[in-house]
């Protein structure tokens, strides 16, 4: 069975609609939200995330990775917080996305997880695992 | 065409995540399991002739519970039973009727009694009274929610062999009068254990296929994994429901590793194991801990949990400490005595002590008229003569176990052990 990420983003608008909620309704209506899917057996692993003024961004660009301190300014897509879950089919995960207890200018983002046999097994990575594992291997013998 | 195709996806999705509960609300309701499942499976239909035109409800499961409820109106007044429970469930119709266009549009609902109500069913679905196959098939279809037609597709038989399996039962459950309703306390432990072994059962299938040519359908094997995790929300302090999750979490995380680029099976020695599935790991290791936590002990289920924790901790075979599974295998036989889980201590004690201690204890089971045909017996005695350098004790090992296994895969990577036994190293 597939496994999909959903990955709840905002944007500055649902960044200010939180603001005005009432945290324990918030609460609650997540709280509801991870049982129904805890109770059908389809949540692996989930967590949310601090408020963006506590992270940081780690930028590439240029030739030393150059570190700002949030929050960032304008944010058309802050990653909030995400959940795994384990479903039969995409429609399920559509469907169990719907029902995610989110308002305007909040967005879940769903993407497949990839498995295991996905990666490419001419990678020079999976090789020197083919090589470290012949090395366990012998030395199990020698044991 | 494609649009009829997403709606049918999309249903046979509404219908995964929310059957448990409509069979359960509508057997409360109706106070026939058997009449339940048939007016659910209308509403369905229904649901499938309407939703592709109609676009799916705001809360697809309230849609199906209220068509099916309006299904049993429908039934009585052509039967002419207009009595109290029709007229019960006629006011409970209007009731939601009103109920539905307050603010929300939510239907207000005691999660508490449904989820006793999933609780009830999935001991109805899983009651001694029926054969082995029909607790399968009734489970995986009423508590799963998956078609006949997946099930049949699961199990390698034909739709109709499924449909009859569950009219049968559907049947036998009736006449035998069985409630709907959590067991007593004096039969709760035995009830439950029932219930886990059907869940474990559906597991091994897709664990190891006991015919054909695939060795693994995985598939079988999450869906009892995840009807394990419903289990636990609804039971959450009983131990040895964390200790199957557990079981199956860990048992699981092997399946990456176990068959190879053909689809040969893999032994456990020869796995790669950083193909094993580590969030798997972690995650049966923590159903383990929830069930220490508890403080009531191990159970056979957790305790086999905690051998394959053993195996998913250790970096390789000869690292893997075969004293604590000698040990652990001890408990097991002492809560659950069989063969079977002699012949694996015989394992973990030749890994531990040498292959001269595994085969005695081998050759003394041999002797059980119980696994005569249990052609891992075999498998396992070819193993330990190979390592002892008996070469042609082993290969008549080997060929008896191939003679005695019913899948294919397995046959053959015997039969190649039996034509060329390894020299020990």
């Amino acid at each position: 069975m597939p496994k999909y990420m959903l990955i709840m983003r905002a944007d500055d608008r649902g960044v200010e609609a939180y603001q005005e909620l009432d945290f324990e309704q918030v609460i609650e209506a997540m709280g509801r939200y991870n049982e129904a899917m805890m109770n059908a057996g389809v949540l692996l692993a989930g967590e949310g995330l601090s408020d963006a003024s506590e992270g940081f961004v780690v930028d590439y660009s240029n030739e030393e990775p150059l570190v700002t301190d949030g929050p960032y300014g304008e944010t058309k897509e802050l990653f909030n917080g995400f959940w795994i879950i384990e479903v039969a089919s995409k429609e399920e995960a559509v469907e169990w996305a719907k029902r995610c207890p989110l308002g305007p200018g909040a967005f879940l983002e769903v993407r497949r997880v990839n498995e295991m046999d996905e990666f490419p097994q001419d990678n020079e990575w999976i090789q020197k695992e083919a090589g470290w594992r012949e090395e366990q291997a012998q030395r199990a013998a020698k044991a | 065409m494609r649009r009829a195709d997403e709606a049918r996806r999309t249903v046979a999705a509404v219908w995964r995540i929310e059957s448990a509960r409509i069979v359960a609300t509508l057997t409360r309701t109706v106070g026939d399991f058997a009449l339940a499942e048939d007016l659910a499976q209308d509403a369905l239909a229904e649901a499938l002739a309407q939703w592709p035109a109609s676009g799916i409800p705001s809360n697809p499961g309230a849609w199906l519970t209220t068509v099916a409820k309006r299904r049993a109106i429908d039934g009585w007044r052509r039967r002419e039973r207009y009595d109290e429970r029709l007229a019960a469930i006629a006011h409970d119709l209007e009731r939601e009727r009103a109920e539905a266009t307050d603010a929300t549009g939510e239907l207000p609902y005691d999660p508490d009694a449904i989820d006793d109500d999933v609780l009830r069913l999935v001991f109805v679905s899983c009651h001694p009274v029926l054969s082995r196959e029909a607790r399968v098939a009734l489970t995986l279809r009423v508590v799963g929610g998956l078609s006949t037609e997946e099930i049949a597709r699961a199990f390698l038989v034909p739709v109709s062999t499924v449909q009859q399996r569950i009219v049968r039962a559907k049947k036998t459950l009736g006449e035998a009068g069985v409630p709907f309703e959590v067991p007593p306390r004096e039969e709760f432990a035995a009830r439950l254990g029932t219930v886990l072994g059907v869940l474990y059962l559906i597991f091994n299938e897709g664990h190891s296929a006991s015919a054909g040519p695939d060795l693994m359908r995985p598939e079988l094997g999450r869906e009892a994994l995840r009807l394990g995790r419903v289990l636990t929300a609804l039971v959450p302090r009983e131990p040895e429901a964390h200790g199957l999750v557990a079981l199956m979490e860990l048992t699981a995380a092997r399946f990456p590793a176990r068959i190879d680029a053909n689809g040969d099976p893999v032994l456990l020695e020869d796995q790669d194991r950083l193909r094993w599935d580590r969030s798997a790991i972690t995650r049966g290791r923590a159903a383990l801990a929830r069930a220490d936590a508890i403080g009531r002990g191990r159970g056979p289920y957790a305790l086999q949990a905690a051998i394959a924790e053993q195996h998913a901790v250790a970096a390789s075979v000869a690292e893997t400490d075969w004293g604590a599974i000698v040990a652990l295998y001890g408990a097991l036989a002492e809560v659950a005595p069989s063969p079977v889980v002699e012949l694996n201590r015989a394992v973990a004690v030749a890994m531990a002590d040498g292959p001269e201690a595994g085969l005695a204890i081998v050759d003394a089971l041999a002797d059980d008229r119980r696994l005569a045909r249990y052609h891992p017996l075999h498998g396992v005695r070819g193993e330990l003569l190979e390592r002892l350098g008996r070469a042609d004790d082993a290969r008549a090992a080997f060929a008896e176990a191939a003679r005695l296994t019913a899948n294919e895969r397995e046959r053959a990577v015997l039969l190649a052990r039996a034509a060329a036994p390894r020299t020990p190293t």
